[in-house]
């Protein structure tokens, strides 16, 4: 039993990563009907900048929560220019082009980015300080789940429920569905849609900000190349929730981060993948527009 | 200018088959790569021998004769290899060293074989080349493959007093293959690992892995692979306040691993190549090729270095050329040589060369065994 729950908690945390990523390409993607490939960069780049404005911190003598509140403010900040900028510069100029366009243009942006940061940092592995606070109660009362697996699934419920009220209750939020239902229509009704737009990369952006910040803590070393593969994965998790539907993201990201983590577990590691995938697969032939995707309509 | 490299080819043949014809001298067979794509992996060991053999002959020699070379070009191809040793065996060479690669060895040690002539090769590493036992005239003073999976193994058996054992690798051509070796050497010991799994390269986390190990059992992870996932691994590990060993290979011995592992890092343990640059007589023996050749060694130079030194002291202490007598030699004594003290097992696997267990301790690697 306390193997199936350190397991279940494993998959979980794991889940949650996904999910903070996921969410971005989701989001974009029922607006603007893109798979903003960069997007998985934005998060490594999330990453490299949490690990340098922690150094600074560090060398200032800094320690404790602030720094990991101010390294994830400023991780979130840049992050979220750096979405805004990349729709900007790659995505807006083509978004009266064909569909292919944008798309290719993303691969592109995502190539542009991993470079960058291998040229303007290093390709080797760095060291990433664990900056998620040692919560000793969590280790007396949930001995199967380490502190920072326990503080990853906690932020990322909170930050979940603040994207809902976001999304429901704002102003933004109803401009962002108004436009995802109706781009034009929304325009008609006085949405402003580009800044709609932009608004909906920088909250993605700093989702995946949040995402990058806890996991390079809890696995303690980034590269430039780390976007690429949580990327994939992300996106995989928005395609197995029915890609644009929210709350499918991350009911995907969780179902994935669970059959990896008990297919490890009880298959082998070799399988991970294939176990992952395979379950795709199945989930689309049944359910091609994924576990809580709506079937599109054609619009007309 | 063709026509002059030729003239010039064509002349240096004849003076270096010129002496093939002299009596009473002993013959040093020296085969390998020394044209075409892999020449870089052959020619050090044709420059090493020449400067051994120098050294020799200013000295006197070998049992009261010069030492001459036969050097063959085999380039590093199977079908070539089998020529070239039926030409140094019909040339009657007493020794040979060489051959480069694997492949063009084992073609050439059938020939060798029937006509009773030992070799030393400075860099075949397959393991079937000694392990099969096919081959009593073969020698080598490079590692096998496996050396470093069989270090790991009687090191985890002998002196951590390991009984149950988790193999884990990264799925590569390098891990995976360390990875069965060690499966191999454990089972042939009677230990059957725990658990055996690849994980994936680059994977966001090993969450899982680790808890599986931890549920095994295990006292010992033995990983092949390099260092980005071994640092994840040994993290997670030493989170969940595992006692764990952690054993690897030369692809984390590395300073890179216990920068990213941090504090993580302290306490685990890896193979890697000894270390030779401090020994005087490899010291010397680079000089030695930067006077004569103006240039830096190249690949192998050392362990033919190392292999020639051997072959003639050989037939030195055997007080003949003798096939039998001179194996036995090799076998019986240690040499001298730039990669420290070495001497020969049953198989032909140099003793004393190759790999070192390392230990992190206080953020570096230290060697805790050989």
């Amino acid at each position: 039993m306390e193997y199936f729950l350190e397991l279940f908690f494993g998959g979980l945390t794991r889940g949650s990563i996904y999910a903070l990523i996921a969410l971005g390409y989701t989001m974009v993607y029922g607006i603007i009907e893109l798979i903003n490939f960069a997007h998985g960069e934005i998060y490594m780049i999330a990453s490299f900048t949490a690990l340098i404005v922690s150094s600074l911190l560090a060398l200032q003598g800094m320690t404790g929560p602030a720094v990991l509140l101010l390294t994830a403010a400023a991780a979130i900040i840049f992050a979220a220019a750096h979405g805004f900028t990349v729709e900007k510069v790659a995505y807006k100029p083509l978004r009266q082009a064909p569909r292919l366009s944008p798309l290719i243009s993303a691969i592109g942006m995502s190539i542009f980015l991993q470079n960058y940061v291998m040229l303007a940092q290093t390709s080797d592995f760095l060291p990433f300080p664990n900056l998620l606070p040692d919560l000793p109660f969590v280790a007396e009362y949930l001995p199967f789940l380490g502190a920072t697996e326990f503080f990853i699934i906690v932020t990322t419920a909170l930050v979940m429920v603040g994207l809902t009220l976001l999304i429901k209750f704002t102003r933004m939020g109803k401009a962002m569905r108004a436009t995802a239902q109706d781009r034009n229509m929304a325009m008609l009704v006085g949405v402003d849609i580009n800044r709609t737009i932009s608004n909906t990369f920088i909250i993605g952006s700093a989702l995946a900000a949040v995402g990058g910040v806890l996991i390079a803590s809890h696995i303690g070393r980034i590269n430039f190349y780390i976007g690429f593969i949580a990327g994939i994965k992300a996106f995989t998790a928005a395609v197995l929730g029915g890609i644009g539907s929210i709350p499918g993201a991350v009911l995907g990201a969780l179902v994935l981060g669970w059959t990896e983590s008990f297919a490890t577990g009880y298959v082998s590691s070799d399988y991970e993948d294939v176990f992952a995938f395979v379950l795709l697969v199945l989930i689309l032939i049944v359910r091609p527009s994924g576990l809580l995707g709506r079937p599109a309509v054609q619009k007309v | 200018m063709k026509r002059l490299q030729m003239f010039a080819v064509i002349c240096a043949c004849v003076f270096l088959a010129g002496p093939v014809f002299a009596a009473d001298t002993i013959k040093l067979g020296v085969a390998g790569a020394h044209s075409g794509d892999l020449a870089s992996y052959g020619l050090p060991t044709l420059n090493a021998a020449k400067l051994v053999v120098n050294d020799y002959n200013a000295k006197g020699g070998v049992l009261g004769k010069k030492v001459e070379i036969l050097a063959e070009d085999d380039v590093c191809k199977p079908e070539v290899a089998a020529n070239v040793a039926s030409k140094l065996v019909s040339e009657k060479a007493n020794v040979v060293l060489g051959h480069i690669c694997s492949g063009a060895t084992k073609a050439a040690l059938n020939v060798y074989k029937d006509a009773k002539v030992l070799t030393i090769s400075p860099s075949a590493t397959n393991v079937d080349l000694t392990k099969s036992g096919d081959y009593p005239n073969f020698f080598r003073t490079i590692s096998p493959d496996d050396a470093q999976a069989r270090l790991q193994v009687d090191f985890a058996i002998n002196k951590l007093r390991v009984k149950r054992v988790a193999i884990i690798h990264d799925k590569g051509d390098y891990g995976k293959g360390l990875a069965e070796f060690a499966k191999g050497f454990f089972e042939q010991k009677g230990f059957v690992p725990v658990l055996f799994e690849g994980i994936t390269p680059g994977a966001v986390d090993y969450t899982a892995i680790v808890q599986k190990v931890k549920f095994s059992g295990a006292d010992a992870v033995l990983y092949g692979g390099y260092h980005p996932e071994a640092a994840k691994i040994v993290s997670g590990m030493k989170k969940k306040k595992m006692k764990t060993f952690f054993i690897s290979d030369d692809g984390v011995r590395d300073d890179t691993f216990i920068k990213v592992a941090g504090k993580y890092a302290e306490g685990v343990y890896a193979t890697g190549p000894i270390d030779t640059t401090k020994f005087p007589m490899a010291i010397a023996a680079i000089e030695q090729h930067k006077k004569a050749y103006g240039s830096e060694p190249g690949a192998f130079y050392l362990n033919a270095y190392a292999a020639t030194i051997c072959l003639l002291e050989a037939m030195n202490k055997a007080g003949s050329t003798d096939f039998a007598a001179v194996s036995k030699a090799l076998r019986t004594n240690w040499f001298e040589t730039p990669l420290g003290k070495i001497s020969f097992d049953e198989r032909g696997d140099a003793k004393g060369i190759g790999f070192a267990m390392y230990q992190v301790k206080n953020g570096k690697y230290v060697e805790v065994g050989k």
